[in-house]
């Protein structure tokens, strides 16, 4: 009887030892980060849709209703988090969205768009790109 | 002995303008006032013109650098997170 008790109690720590590997696993296999949607990284590439000062995503060129829909979609997405992290950071989300925008100009990658102070619409090059003079260096 | 004396300074029975002298000056600067109040009610329109293009507030003027600054690791983070939307 002892015995049957023992071998009991063994199974369920080592139940209970699968258990926590299994979580611990689950987290460790996390994907990492979900990657762009094909279209909008070929948009990018292709300069069609560039980075703006204030934060959010921009038609270079002719809008065409599918280019418009995406652009759209991404920055409802962007303005979503913009003002979750604002109030957490206690600050507003046009103030949240430009330090956003200053640095995800400064992550474009050459060949990409990105808006210039002016509002001109710029080709990134190996050169770091023209930023607002408040951002972070 | 100690002499009798009031503990605070009494006041005269009958004032200066009772004795028909001047008037006092509190009275005469109030009345100055009054005046001066009602001449520039009467007579100093101040006209303002509507300006003839809108007014535009550009609102990122107004945002600071040193705000920039407090949230350029927070903002970064949040790029690195939601690289599908960035």
């Amino acid at each position: 009887m002892g015995t049957g008790m023992k071998t009991t109690l063994t199974r369920k720590l080592s139940l209970a030892a699968a258990a926590f590997a299994l979580a611990g696993g689950a987290i460790l296999a996390t994907p990492a980060q979900a990657q762009r949607d094909p279209a909008y990284e070929a948009a990018r590439a292709a300069g069609k849709v560039g980075e703006r000062m204030d934060g959010y995503l921009g038609i270079v060129g002719a809008a065409t209703p599918d280019l418009q829909r995406m652009v759209n979609d991404i920055n409802i997405k962007r303005r979503a988090v913009y003002a979750q992290r604002a109030q957490a950071a206690n600050a507003t989300v046009e103030e949240y969205a430009l330090t956003a925008g200053c640095i995800a100009i400064a992550k474009t990658v050459p060949g990409e768009k990105y808006q210039a102070p002016d509002g001109s619409w710029q080709t990134r090059t190996s050169a770091p790109p023209q930023r607002d003079s408040r951002c972070p260096a | 002995m100690i002499p009798a004396e009031l503990t605070a300074r009494c006041a005269a029975a009958t004032t200066l303008a009772m004795q028909g002298g001047a008037r006092p000056i509190t009275r005469a600067i109030r009345s100055l006032v009054l005046v001066t109040a009602g001449a520039a009610a009467l007579g100093g329109c101040i006209s303002v013109e509507a300006p003839e293009r809108p007014i535009v507030i550009e609102l990122n003027i107004n945002i600071r650098q040193e705000v920039i600054y407090r949230l350029a690791a927070d903002a970064g983070n949040t790029i690195e997170e939601n690289a599908d939307i960035f």
